[in-house]
C-alpha cells in the first residue's frame, strides 16, 4: 500500500492522491487465488488490473500428453465446482470428432446429472454471493441441498467431486433406480422447502438489495463485445442459452424456460441464478419422468469398454477392453469447436486431432476468463466493497480460469 | 458429410455458409473448409483484422469467443491462431484460422473486440505469437518473470525450472528441475499398425533374412 500526502495548491488542504492496494491473492472474497491490483481515489475503485494465473497447471499441455479417455479427468479439475459441466463440453468434443451415436439412456443421464451439477454449482455461488455481501445464514443454509447433491454424485460415480462419468460414447455406468427414485422425492419434497427457504431470506432483503441492485451495469452491446455468456448475458437482457439455442444430448425434449433480467447489474445476475436453479429442477423432473431403459454407452466396442461380465465369456471383449484402457482410441484427424451451457456460461473446448490416439491440441475456453477482464470497467465507479459484490456475480473459480 | 449420429450441440445449417463467406471475404481467405460440421476459413494473416471486421459488421458474428493458439513445429510458418467466432442472431459458429511465425506479427483484433485483449495475451504466453496493437501484451498465466512459451511443443512437459520454500533463505527459490525417476511416457501405439522404431526382437529377424541369403 502506498499513498502520499499533497498539499494543494489552491486551498492548502491536504489532498489524498490515487493509492494502489493489492485484492489478494489470499482473500476470502476472491473466490480462490485472485490477486487484482486496484487504484482508488478514495474508496472509488479508478482501475482493476486482475493478475491470473496463479493455479495455473498446464491443464491443456498435459493432455496432450494423453490418450482422450486419461484426458477426461482434468476437466473435472478445472471448473471443481461443476465437475460434470466440465465433463460434458469435452465428451461432446471427442463424439463429434468421432460421429458416435449415443445411446437415449446415456443422453438423459447425462443431461439429468449435468442439471443436478448446476444446481449444485448455484448453491455455492449463491451462498457464497450472499456472504460476500455480509449474510451468513442462507450460506449454510444452501450448502445443505448441495451435500445432497455430492451425495447423489457419488452414488452414481463413487466420487463426491472428480466423478469422471461421463465418458465419450455415454456414461461410465449405469445408475441404480433407487437413486433416480430419491432424487425424485428430492426434487419434489426437500430441495424446494429448502431453497425457497433460504431463498426468503434474501430475495427480497433490503440490505442484499442494497448492495447488489445498479451495481455493475452492463449494456448488451459491452455484454455481446466482452464475450459475456452464461447468467452474465442472460442478466443483460439477451436471451442467450446453449441448451435452447444449440441444444445437445436431449435438451431440444426438455420443456424449460430461460430467465432474462431486466437491469443488467449484479441484482439480477443472483436472481438469474435462482430462477435457473428453479428450471433445472424441472428439466430434471422431465427427465426422470421420460428416460427411457436400455444401454447408458455406446455400443460401438472401438470406443466404449464391454461390460465386465461379458469380458469373462468373450476373447474379444477381453482384448476390446484392454486396448481400450491401454492404447486407447483413434480418433480422426480434424478440428471442432464444441461449446456447451456449463453453469458458469460457455464452456468451450477446441480440440485438433491428428488421427492418433492423443490429442494434438486441446484449447479449454473458460467462462470466467472473459468475464474477469471485464472486471475493469465494470468495477470503475464504484465503491471498494462493491468489488467482492461484482466479483460474486460474476461466478469465478480459478481452477477452469487458469487451467 | 455422411450421416450425424452425435448429439453435439446443434447451430444452424452450415449449407451455403462456406460459399457465400469465402466470396465476401475475397482475397483475404487463404483456405476454407467444412469438416466434421465446422465451417473453417484460413485468413491471409496481414487481413486477419479487416476479414474479422468484415465477419462481425456484415455477417452477424457478434460475438469472439475463445482464441487459440496452436503449434505445428514441421510448418514454415509454425503456429495458428484460431479465431472462434459466435452469431447470436444467426445462431451459428465459425472458426477463422490464420498462420504466424515467431517473428511475424499478427495484427490485434481489440479494437474490434475488447476481450481479446487476455486472449491475445494468452496466445502471446503459450506461444510467442506477436499481436501487433495489442497495447497491454504481458504475460498472464505463467508465473512473475518467467521465462519460455510453455505450449510450445518443443517445451518439454516437466518444464525447466521448479520452486521450494528455502528454510535457509526463507523465501522461494528457483532451481533446474530433478527428476526422481524419468517421466514415464508410456507409448501404447499398436506395434502392427506402422511403429516408427524397430521392435524389439525384429533386429533378430532381419539377422536371419541376411544370413539365409549369405548361405
Amino acid at each position: 500500500m502506498s499513498f502520499t500526502l499533497e498539499e494543494s495548491p489552491t486551498t492548502g488542504d491536504e489532498v489524498i492522491t490515487n493509492y494502489t492496494i493489492n485484492f489478494g491473492p489470499q482473500h476470502p472474497a476472491a473466490h480462490g487465488v485472485l490477486r487484482m491490483v486496484l487504484e482508488l481515489d478514495g474508496e472509488i475503485i479508478e482501475r482493476v488490473d486482475p493478475h491470473v494465473g496463479l493455479l495455473h497447471r498446464g491443464t491443456e499441455k498435459l493432455i496432450e500428453n494423453k490418450t482422450y479417455l486419461q484426458a477426461l479427468p482434468y476437466f473435472d479439475r478445472l471448473d471443481y465446482c461443476s465437475p460434470l459441466g466440465m465433463e460434458h463440453s469435452y465428451v461432446l468434443a471427442v463424439e463429434k470428432l468421432l460421429n458416435v451415436e449415443v445411446p437415449l439412456r446415456g443422453q438423459y443421464l447425462r443431461v439429468l446429472f449435468a442439471e443436478l451439477t448446476r444446481i449444485c454449482n448455484h448453491m455455492l455461488n449463491m451462498g457464497s454471493h450472499v456472504m460476500d455481501v455480509g449474510a451468513m445464514t442462507p450460506n449454510l443454509w444452501l450448502f445443505e441441498i448441495r451435500e445432497d447433491c455430492l451425495n447423489f454424485f457419488e452414488r452414481a460415480s463413487g466420487a463426491r467431486m472428480h466423478s469422471a462419468w461421463f465418458r465419450p460414447g455415454g456414461v461410465h455406468q449405469d445408475v441404480p433406480q433407487a437413486l433416480l427414485d430419491d432424487i425424485a422425492v428430492w426434487l419434489d419434497k426437500r430441495m424446494p422447502t429448502l431453497f425457497e427457504d433460504a431463498m426468503s431470506l434474501v430475495v427480497d432483503n433490503r440490505i442484499f438489495k442494497q448492495r447488489n441492485v445498479d451495481i455493475a451495469k452492463v449494456s448488451k452491446e459491452d455484454a455481446l463485445a466482452w464475450g459475456f455468456s452464461g447468467p452474465m448475458i442472460r442478466a443483460a437482457g439477451i436471451p442467450w442459452d446453449l441448451r435452447k439455442a444449440q441444444p445437445y444430448d436431449v435438451y431440444d425434449r426438455m420443456d424449460f424456460e430461460i430467465p432474462v433480467g431486466t437491469n443488467s447489474d449484479c441484482y439480477d445476475r443472483f436472481m438469474v441464478r435462482v430462477e435457473e436453479v428453479r428450471q433445472s429442477a424441472r428439466i430434471m423432473q422431465q427427465c426422470l419422468r421420460e428416460m427411457p431403459g436400455g444401454p447408458v454407452n455406446s455400443d460401438d466396442r472401438k470406443v466404449s469398454p464391454p461390460k465386465r461380465a461379458e469380458m469373462k465369456q468373450s476373447m474379444e471383449s477381453l482384448i476390446h477392453h484392454f486396448k481400450l484402457y491401454t492404447e486407447g482410441f483413434h480418433v480422426p484427424a480434424g478440428e471442432v469447436y464444441v461449446a456447451t451451457e456449463s453453469p458458469k456460461g460457455e464452456f468451450g473446448v477446441y480440440l485438433v486431432s491428428d488421427g492418433s490416439n492423443k490429442p494434438y491440441r486441446c484449447k479449454i475456453r473458460p467462462t470466467a476468463f472473459s468475464h474477469l477482464q471485464a472486471m475493469d470497467f465494470m468495477c470503475k465507479g464504484h465503491m471498494l466493497p462493491d468489488a467482492t459484490a461484482i466479483l460474486g456475480a460474476i461466478d469465478v473459480v480459478f481452477g477452469e480460469c487458469d487451467r | 458429410m455422411s450421416k450425424v449420429l452425435h448429439s453435439a450441440p446443434r447451430f444452424a445449417s452450415n449449407e451455403g455458409v462456406l460459399d457465400a463467406l469465402t466470396k465476401a471475404l475475397g482475397a483475404k481467405v487463404v483456405a476454407a473448409r467444412e469438416e466434421h460440421g465446422e465451417v473453417v476459413i484460413t485468413v491471409s494473416r496481414a487481413e486477419v483484422a479487416n476479414a474479422l471486421r468484415q465477419l462481425r459488421d456484415d455477417h452477424e458474428y457478434q460475438q469472439l469467443m475463445e482464441i487459440a493458439g496452436a503449434d505445428y513445429p514441421g510448418r514454415a510458418e509454425r503456429f495458428e491462431v484460431v479465431y472462434c467466432l459466435l452469431s447470436v442472431t444467426r445462431n451459428h459458429r465459425l472458426i477463422v484460422k490464420t498462420t504466424a511465425a515467431e517473428d511475424t506479427p499478427v495484427p490485434t483484433v481489440t479494437t474490434i473486440w475488447p476481450v481479446a485483449g487476455w486472449l491475445e495475451r494468452e496466445v502471446f504466453d503459450m506461444y510467442g505469437v506477436i499481436f501487433e496493437g495489442n497495447t497491454d501484451l504481458r504475460r498472464i498465466l505463467t508465473d512473475y518473470g518467467f521465462e519460455g512459451h510453455p505450449f510450445r511443443k518443443d517445451f518439454p512437459l516437466t518444464g525447466y525450472v521448479e520452486l521450494r520454500y528455502s528454510e535457509e533463505d526463507k523465501r522461494v527459490v528457483y532451481e533446474p528441475v530433478k527428476l526422481a525417476q524419468d517421466l514415464r511416457q508410456f507409448d501404447f501405439m499398436s506395434p502392427w499398425e506402422g511403429a516408427d522404431y524397430v521392435l524389439p526382437g525384429d533386429e533378430k529377424a532381419q539377422e536371419n533374412q541376411g544370413g539365409e541369403k549369405k548361405a
